[in-house]
C-alpha cells in the first residue's frame, strides 16, 4: 500500500518585509513558477495542488480558491489545509499524503504570506480563546515569551545564551539569496535590542516576511524521469494535544515537538539523533525556543540545548547544523515559513543549498511549530526510503 | 503603452467581522460564579483526575466527558509571566491595547492546568517565578472575564 | 485503489442556533456517535482530520477550539480548510498512504455566530469586487439568472427542488427545516436576491458531522455493514466570476467524471441509486444534476419535472432534505457522505431508499461552486 514520494523541485519568493510590487496571487505565483522552474515541469505536468495560509493576515476567505491563477490548479485537483504557524509544514504533509495515497503523481505544494497587509499580532491574538484567552494574550511575542520566562527558571538559562541562537541564524543567513535580514548581529546587539515582552528584545524575535514557498512532490515512477538527486520523504508526524494555551505541560521536554520526534526516530529505526541527523531545519520563531525545542529533539538532556548551542554543535560546521538557511528568524512569511524549512531540508539532500549546503547531507530533519503547540515534524533524506 | 511608471499602490479597508461566541454550558457556569460569588470553578476528569480551569466538557487526554466542577482557590503560584512592552492593534477593540502591561501563568490552589490573567504589577524587578498571587475582583461585576481585574502578589510564601 | 470503507458515522441536529454549544461540545457529541456508531474506541483511531474556517469560527487557528474533543490528543492530526467532502479526502488519502488503518474526520460550523454576509463577502477579491457587496447569496443569484436564461429553467422547477427537498426533511431527525409546502409557496417567498428567494435559500445553521474511514482489514474486522469508497474526484473552476460561464459546472463535470472512471461507472443516472448533493439553492440540484451527468446539459428543470429525484423515483435526490434544509458550510458535504452511508446500510427509516447499493455524495467549495469534490460510495 501506498507508494513512495521524493521532493523534485521546490522554489521561493523573493522574501522582503513588503512586496508591493506584487498582490498576493502573483507573488504565489513567483513560488510555484520557481518549483516547477527547479523540477524542470510545466503547469500541465501538476496532478493536483495542495496550498495554505492563515487567513487572517490578509483578510482573505477561502484562499485556495482566490489564488487559483497564481497556484496552478485552474481545472486541477486543488485543496487547503491550514493549522496556523505549522500550515507550511502541513502543507508539506498533505502534499506528501496525496502522492503517497496513490491517487496522483506529481503535486504542487504552497504556503505563502503577504503580512504586510495586516497586524500580525491583532491577527495572531486571535487564535486564543475568545473568552478566556484573548484579553491577555499579546500574540507570538508575549506567547512565546510566557515559556521563555520558565524555561530560563527552571534551567538556568540566561538572555545570553538565547541571544547565541539569533546569533548562529543570522550568520547563516548571509549565505542564503532568499533569506529576508541579512545582517550579521552580535550577542551585544541582541542583548541591547529594545525589549518587546520579557524576555524576548527585538533581535531575538523573527521577523515578518512577505513570501511564498512551494514544492513539487512526486511519486517514484515520476521521479526516475526528473531528477537523479531527488530528496526521498522518509517519514512525517504531527501532533496537537492542547485547546487552551494553559493546558500545556511545561515540565520536561515540549512535549508535541517531543513526540513526533520519537514517532519519526521509532518508525525509521533512528536510535541517536544527535549523531544520525546530518541537518535540521528548524522553525525558531524567537531564539529562546531555539533552544527548548532543541531539547525537543532528543539530542540533549533536558535544559541540555544551550550548552550544545555554546559549543558550536549546531553551526554550519558542527556535529548537527541548525538552520543553514538563516532560519525563521532571517524569514518569516507566515504560511510558508514551515514548507521553507521542508524545502531547504530537501535542497541540503539534493545538494541545491549552494552557499549554505552542509557537505555530504544524506537525512535532514525539518520541523514546523503552531497553534497551541502544534509540532509537525518531516524526515527527508536521500536513500530511498524502505 | 507607454514606459511611464506607475506607483505601487495599497488599498486600505477595514473589515468588520462580528461574532457571537458561546461560552456553553460549563463556561456560563465559571462566569455566574465569578459575578456573584467571587469564585473561580474548574472541572475535574473522572478518569485522570486532572483540574481543569477554565471549566470544559472533554479531557482531551482521557476522552472521556467530565462534569464534576471544582472549587478552585483564588490564590495560586505564578509559573511564568511577561511584561509586555510592545505595542499592538487589539483586535477585539480595535484600539491599541495599552502597554506596558504584565501578565501570567498563574497554578492556581486546586488547579492542574494553569489560567491566564493580567498582574497587577508590570514592574519586572517585582516579578518573579513561584511567587505567590491573588485575583483582585471588581466591585462592578458583570459577567466578565475582566471580573477579575487582576491578581496581585501576596506576602504568602510559596508551600511548594 | 485499495479498498477503504466507511464504518461509522455522526450528526447532531442541525439547529439555527445552538446557543448553549461551543465549537468543540459539537464535535465531541459528533465523535463520539460515530465512535458508538462504529463499536469502537478512541484507541481505535490512528489520526485525525478536523475540518473548519478562520472565518466561520471567528478565530485564527480555528482547529484549536476543537483539539480535546475531536480525540487526536498523541496522536498525528491535521486539519483542512473547506468542504467536509476535501477533509474526508484528505483523510482518505491517509490511509491509502498505507500509514494508518482509520481516520476520524470532523467538521463543525455555527453559521448563528457570525455574520453571513460578511463571511462570504470576504471570499471576493478585496480590490474589486468586494465593494459591489457580493456575498453567497448574492453571487448566487448571478449564476441562477445566468444558468436559468441560458437554458430556459423555469422559477417554478426552481420552486419544485424546495418542494420535494423540505418535504423529504419531514423524514430527516437532524433536519433542520422541513416543511410541505407548494411550488406556489416557494415562488411567493420573500425575495432575497432576485431571482433568490427565502425558500429556494439554504438556512443559516449550527452543527457538526463526524465520519470515520477504516482500511479494508480494519473495516472487515469492526464493521458488519461497511460502505465502501468507490470512487473520488476533485476539481477546481477559475476564481474571477468574470472568467467562467456560471452556467456551465465545468470543475464538477472534471471531478464527477474522475470519481466515475474509478468506480467504474459509465451511465450515472442508471447506476447510481441515490444521490445527496450540494443544493445551497434551489437551482443549484439542477445545475449540479446536469454536471454530475444525471441528465444533459440545461435539462435539470425537466429531471425535477419528471419526479424520478424524488422518493420512489428512478434517482432520488436528496432523501436527508438536502443543504436546503440545513446548511452548516463545511459540515454540509460531510453530512452528505453521512447521509449516503445511512442509506447504503440500510438504516434510513422514513427516508430509506430501497434497495440503494450505489450512492453519490457531493460537496462544493467557494463561490458559485468554483471547486466540487465527488463520492461515489457502495455498500
Amino acid at each position: 500500500m501506498g507508494q513512495r514520494v521524493a521532493i523534485v523541485g521546490t522554489g521561493q519568493t523573493d522574501h522582503k518585509s513588503s512586496r508591493k510590487d506584487v498582490n498576493g496571487v502573483e507573488l504565489i505565483q513567483e513560488a510555484t513558477a520557481r518549483a516547477l522552474e527547479d523540477a524542470g515541469l510545466r503547469r500541465q505536468d501538476i496532478d493536483a495542488v495542495v496550498i495554505g495560509n492563515m487567513d487572517h493576515f490578509e483578510g482573505i476567505n477561502y484562499v485556495d480558491m482566490w489564488s487559483i491563477d497564481g497556484n496552478g490548479g485552474l481545472h486541477k485537483p486543488v485543496m487547503k489545509v491550514t493549522t496556523g504557524g505549522t500550515t507550511g509544514t502541513t502543507v508539506a504533509i498533505a502534499g506528501y499524503y496525496h502522492v503517497a495515497s496513490g491517487l496522483f503523481d506529481t503535486v504542487l505544494a504552497i504556503g505563502w504570506e503577504k503580512n504586510s497587509e495586516s497586524d500580525t499580532t491583532a491577527a495572531i491574538i486571535t487564535c486564543a480563546d475568545p473568552f478566556w484567552e484573548r484579553p491577555t494574550f499579546g500574540g507570538a511575542v508575549a506567547g512565546l515569551a510566557g515559556a521563555a520566562c520558565e524555561y530560563m527558571h527552571r534551567y538556568g538559562i540566561t538572555e545570553r545564551d538565547a541571544a547565541l541562537i539569533a546569533v548562529r541564524d543570522r550568520k547563516n543567513a548571509l549565505k542564503n539569496p532568499y533569506a529576508h535580514l541579512r545582517k550579521e548581529i552580535t550577542v551585544e546587539d541582541v542583548l541591547n535590542s529594545p525589549m518587546l515582552a520579557y524576555p524576548i528584545k527585538l533581535l531575538d524575535m523573527c521577523p515578518r516576511s512577505d513570501g511564498a514557498c512551494a514544492i513539487v512532490f512526486a511519486s517514484e515512477d515520476k521521479t526516475k524521469c526528473i531528477t537523479d538527486k531527488p530528496a526521498w520523504v522518509h517519514q512525517v508526524s504531527s501532533r496537537h494535544n492542547f485547546t487552551f494555551f494553559t493546558d500545556v505541560e511545561r515540565a520536561g521536554r515540549m512535549p508535541t515537538l517531543y513526540e513526533a520526534c520519537m514517532d519519526i526516530y521509532k518508525n525509521e529505526g533512528i536510535k541517536n539523533p544527535l549523531h544520525e541527523l546530518d541537518v535540521v531545519e528548524m522553525y525558531v520563531p524567537s531564539s529562546f525556543a531555539g533552544l527548548v525545542w532543541i531539547d525537543a529533539l532528543g539530542v540533549c538532556d533536558e535544559g541540555g540545548a544551550a550548552r550544545l548551542v555554546s559549543d558550536g554543535v549546531t553551526e554550519m560546521d558542527g556535529e548537527l547544523p541548525i538552520n543553514p538557511s538563516g532560519g525563521v528568524i532571517s524569514t518569516n512569511c507566515i504560511g510558508a515559513t514551515g514548507l521553507i524549512r521542508v524545502a531547504e531540508a530537501a535542497m541540503q539532500i539534493s545538494g541545491k543549498a549552494g552557499e549554505h549546503q552542509i557537505d555530504g547531507a544524506e537525512l535532514a530533519l525539518a520541523t514546523g511549530f503552531g497553534g497551541c503547540q502544534w509540532s509537525d515534524v518531516l524526515l527527508i533524506g536521500s536513500s530511498k526510503p524502505n | 503603452m507607454s514606459k511611464q511608471k506607475y506607483p505601487l499602490l495599497t488599498i486600505s479597508s477595514e473589515i468588520e467581522q462580528p461574532y457571537n461566541y458561546s461560552l456553553g454550558r460549563y463556561g456560563g457556569r465559571l462566569l455566574k460564579e465569578l459575578k456573584h460569588n467571587k469564585k473561580i470553578v474548574g472541572i475535574k476528569c473522572p478518569k485522570c483526575g486532572h483540574v481543569y480551569v477554565p471549566p470544559r466538557q472533554v479531557c482531551g487526554k482521557c476522552f472521556v466527558k467530565m462534569d464534576e466542577f471544582a472549587e478552585i482557590s483564588n490564590k495560586g503560584n505564578l509559573e511564568s509571566f511577561t511584561v509586555v512592552y510592545f505595542s499592538f492593534l487589539d483586535p477585539e477593540t480595535g484600539q491599541k491595547r495599552p502597554v506596558p502591561y504584565g501578565y501570567g501563568r498563574i497554578k492556581l490552589d486546586g488547579a492542574d492546568s494553569g489560567f491566564l490573567h493580567f498582574l497587577e504589577e508590570s514592574d519586572l524587578k517585582k516579578l518573579k517565578i513561584g511567587m505567590r498571587v491573588e485575583a483582585v475582583f471588581d466591585e462592578n461585576r458583570t459577567g466578565n472575564f475582566k471580573d477579575i481585574k487582576y491578581f496581585k502578589i501576596t506576602k504568602e510564601r510559596n508551600p511548594s | 485503489m485499495e479498498r477503504v470503507a466507511i464504518i461509522g458515522v455522526g450528526q447532531t441536529k442541525y439547529e439555527r442556533n445552538k446557543k448553549g454549544e461551543t465549537f468543540a461540545d459539537l464535535v465531541f457529541e459528533v465523535v463520539t456517535k460515530a465512535l458508538d456508531d462504529a463499536g469502537i474506541a478512541i484507541e481505535d483511531i490512528d489520526n485525525v482530520v478536523t475540518v473548519s474556517n478562520d472565518f466561520w469560527d471567528g478565530r485564527t487557528i480555528s482547529s484549536m477550539a476543537v483539539t480535546d474533543a475531536c480525540g487526536s490528543y498523541g496522536k498525528s492530526v491535521s486539519t483542512v480548510e473547506g468542504d467536509g467532502t476535501f477533509g474526508a479526502l484528505y483523510g482518505l488519502m491517509r490511509l491509502l498512504s498505507g500509514s494508518f488503518r482509520s481516520t476520524l474526520v470532523v467538521s463543525h460550523c455555527k453559521g448563528s455566530e457570525g455574520s453571513n454576509h460578511f463571511i462570504t463577502n470576504a471570499i471576493f477579491n478585496p480590490i474589486y469586487e468586494r465593494i459591489i457587496g457580493l456575498d453567497s447569496i448574492s453571487s448566487s443569484a448571478l449564476q441562477a439568472r445566468r444558468y436559468t436564461e441560458k437554458y430556459g429553467i423555469t422559477e417554478e422547477q426552481c420552486a419544485l427542488v424546495s418542494v420535494k427537498n423540505h418535504k423529504n426533511a419531514l423524514n430527516n431527525p437532524f433536519a433542520q427545516i422541513a416543511m410541505d409546502i407548494s411550488a406556489e409557496d416557494v415562488m411567493n417567498s420573500r425575495m432575497l436576491s432576485e431571482p433568490i428567494k427565502l425558500f429556494d435559500s439554504s438556512p443559516i445553521s449550527d452543527g457538526a458531522c463526524a465520519i470515520i474511514l477504516a482500511d479494508e482489514r480494519m473495516a472487515k474486522r469492526v464493521a458488519t455493514s461497511p460502505v465502501w469508497v468507490k470512487g473520488i474526484g476533485h476539481s477546481a473552476d477559475a476564481y474571477n466570476l468574470g472568467d467562467r460561464d456560471l452556467a456551465e459546472p465545468a470543475a464538477l463535470i472534471r471531478a464527477a467524471q474522475k470519481a466515475y472512471n474509478m468506480a467504474g461507472i459509465k451511465e450515472p443516472y442508471k447506476e447510481i441509486d441515490v444521490a445527496e448533493i450540494y443544493d445551497a439553492f434551489t437551482y443549484q440540484e439542477l445545475l449540479w444534476s446536469e454536471g454530475l451527468g444525471f441528465c444533459e446539459r440545461g435539462k435539470g428543470g425537466k429531471l425535477i419535472e419528471s419526479g424520478e429525484t424524488t422518493m420512489g423515483g428512478k434517482l432520488p435526490i436528496n432523501p436527508s432534505g438536502g443543504v436546503l434544509s440545513a446548511h452548516p458550510v463545511l459540515v454540509a458535504g460531510l453530512a452528505r457522505i453521512a447521509e449516503i452511508t445511512i442509506q447504503l446500510r440500510e438504516e434510513g427509516n422514513g427516508r430509506q431508499v430501497d434497495g440503494a447499493k450505489t450512492g453519490l455524495a457531493h460537496g462544493i467549495n467557494g463561490a458559485c461552486g468554483q471547486a466540487h469534490c465527488v463520492w461515489v460510495l457502495e455498500n
